[in-house]
This record gives structure tokens, sequence and C-alpha cells, in this order.
């Protein structure tokens, strides 16, 4: 079980920040407009950070040498992909990520 | 779509999209109870925090105790899309109060947001608060129910690891990563591929030699950097 007290200074660390950025732009919008650079930098942010985020899931780090692969973690992938591909709803993704994984599990331990 | 911008109108025509919030909100649910988030912190951050896919991020990261103002720095560059939303929705709300700009900018979500550009489309280039309001307070109460009910019923499993539940995020990544580069319009899907695939090899080589925590923010806007020099070489 996670610290609530870390967890509440999270959300609500979390809240101001995306709260921001929300709303800040209805504030200033009338007297200023991003650069056009920094709405390019911006738009690729989605797919960098899911990205990275799935990448660092499918190994273990051990700073200063090659990570190790998460094989299970690996080969729920390819399934979880197709599932995207054929049905691109986001509760069928998780569950054939899950159940993958699951099988995968049940088979090498 | 009609003309029409009351509220009435507003919930006919904000149902479909209630299913895909009831989705991802109970997938939510099982994904932050698994990691060990009990149904009042995962209903407080839905309801506090209100961050979609950032709300994912933040759990991930607190699994792996990351410090806070470092899940603060990710939960805002995965939201930050929103600032050209908002910016793009407040055009439209400039003759309405602060009062009220605020509250359809501290409720818009990715979803009300393409909901009112379409409807833009049948109200001769309209929008106002009564119609909007609606649809971000739909919005917000499923998303609230449903991470609540997914919370409970991951509850309901005893042993989640045998269940695969611990990969529930990853799936979601893949997911909402699929979905994004199939929903972006303003990334060719080419362009989007070679920059996923420079990512992933930037976060491999990043793993040897930066503690995870803080690759991912540094992969993220070094990854941002190289898809912006990537899009003005292919011009």
């Amino acid at each position: 079980m996670l610290e609530t007290s870390y967890v509440l200074l999270t959300i609500v660390g979390c809240a101001v920040v995306t709260w921001l950025s929300r709303v800040l732009p209805f504030a200033l919008l009338k007297r200023h407009q991003l650069p056009p650079l920094m709405v390019e930098l911006l738009s690729f942010v989605p797919i960098t950070i899911m990205t990275a985020l799935w990448i660092n899931s499918l190994f273990s780090q051990h700073v200063g040498h090659l990570p190790t692969p998460n094989v299970a973690n690996i080969l729920a992938s390819v399934p979880t992909v197709i599932v995207a591909f054929l049905t691109k709803q986001l509760l069928w993704i998780v569950i054939a990520g899950m159940i993958s994984l699951a099988v995968i599990r049940a088979f090498i331990g | 779509m009609n003309s029409q911008l009351d509220a009435r109108t507003a919930v006919k025509e904000t149902l479909p999209t209630v299913f895909g919030y009831i989705g991802i909100g109970l997938a939510f649910g099982v994904v932050s109870q698994s990691v060990g988030l009990d149904v009042i912190l995962v209903m407080l951050m839905s309801a506090i925090t209100y961050a979609g896919s950032a709300q994912f991020i933040m759990v991930s990261m607190l699994a792996t105790h990351s410090p806070v103002i470092s899940i603060m720095v990710a939960a805002f560059l995965v939201n930050a899309r929103m600032m050209l939303m908002s910016a793009t929705v407040a055009g439209y709300f400039r003759h309405d109060s602060m009062w009220h700009n605020i509250l359809v900018g501290t409720l818009l979500t990715d979803e009300s947001f393409a909901l009112g550009m379409n409807k833009l489309n049948a109200t001769d280039r309209k929008l106002n608060f009564h119609w909007f309001n609606t649809v971000n307070l739909i919005a917000y109460g499923t998303w609230i129910a449903a991470s609540g009910v997914g919370a409970l019923l991951g509850k309901l499993v005893a042993h989640p690891e045998k269940l695969g539940l611990d990969f529930a995020l990853v799936a979601m990544f893949i997911g909402l990563l699929y979905l994004q580069v199939i929903a972006d319009k303003t990334l060719s899907v080419n362009l989007q591929v070679v920059v996923i695939a420079v990512e992933a090899i930037l976060i491999y080589v990043g793993l040897i030699f930066i503690p995870s925590n803080a690759l991912l923010l540094v992969g993220t806007v070094l990854g941002c950097v190289i898809g912006v020099v990537i899009k003005h070489a292919r011009n």
C-alpha cells in the first residue's frame, strides 16, 4: 500500500499543473500566442511519452549495464498491439493485454 | 448534431461518448487498485486532478515511488496538449464572463473538445456556456464514478499478478499510443511511426545511463526535439 500523504500530495500537485494548462490559455489568449516552434514540440509529447513508458516497462534497469529484457511483458505486447489494430477500443486493448500476460505467465511461470 | 445549444441537446449529444469514459475509467480504477491505491484515493484523483491519460502516468510513477516533482512534470508534459485545445475553445467564449471561461477550461477534456469542434459545424460556428458546461459535467461525473467502480471491481480479485492485471497499465499505454497515432491528423502516420521508433531506441540506450524516473522526462523532451527536426528535414 502506498503512503496516503505521498499520494495526496501528488494528486494536488498534478491538479495544479494540469488545471493551469487548461485554464491559463483562456486567460492569456487575448494578449499572447504560443510560439509556433513550441506548439510543434508539444505536438510530439503524447506519442513520445507513451512510447517511453511502454519501452521502460519491457526492461529491468541496471545503470551502467545493458537492460535485462522482461520477456513476459515483451511477448504480451504483441497480441495487445494486434487487438489495438483490430478493435481501436481502449477497453478491449486492456483486457487483451491482461489475458495475454496471464496466459504467458501460466506457461513460462 | 443539430443547431440547438441548450442543456437537453447537450445531454443527448454527449451520451455516445459516455461509454468511452466508462471503459477508460473502469480500466483506470482496476489499474490503480492493482498498484495499491484504495477506492477513495482513486476517486479523489479523478475528481481533483481530472487528467485522463496523465492519471495513468501518475499511478505508474507512484508505483515506482518517483519524486512528487517528477510526477508533476510528467503530468504537465502529457497534458500540455490541453493548452492548445483550451486556446482554441477560448476563442468562442470571449464574450462570456471570466468565471464561465474558467469553468469551461477547468472541465475541458479531449472528448468535450472534439464534440465542441464537431458542434461548431452545426451551429454556424457558435458555442455557448450551457451546452459546453453540460457536456463537461456529464464527462466529469461519469469519469469519477467509473474509476471508483473500477477500483471496487479490482479489489474482488485475490492474486492480481495471476490475472495479468499489472499489465493493464502497459496495455493502456499501447492502446493510447495506437489511438493517438490514428487520431492525430496534424502529424502523418509515417512521421509518428519514425518518431516512435527513434524514441524506443532512445529509451533503451538511456536505460544504460540514466535512472528511469529521470529518463522518462529527458527521453520525452529529447524525443520531441528529434520529432521536430525529422519533420522539418522531410519537408
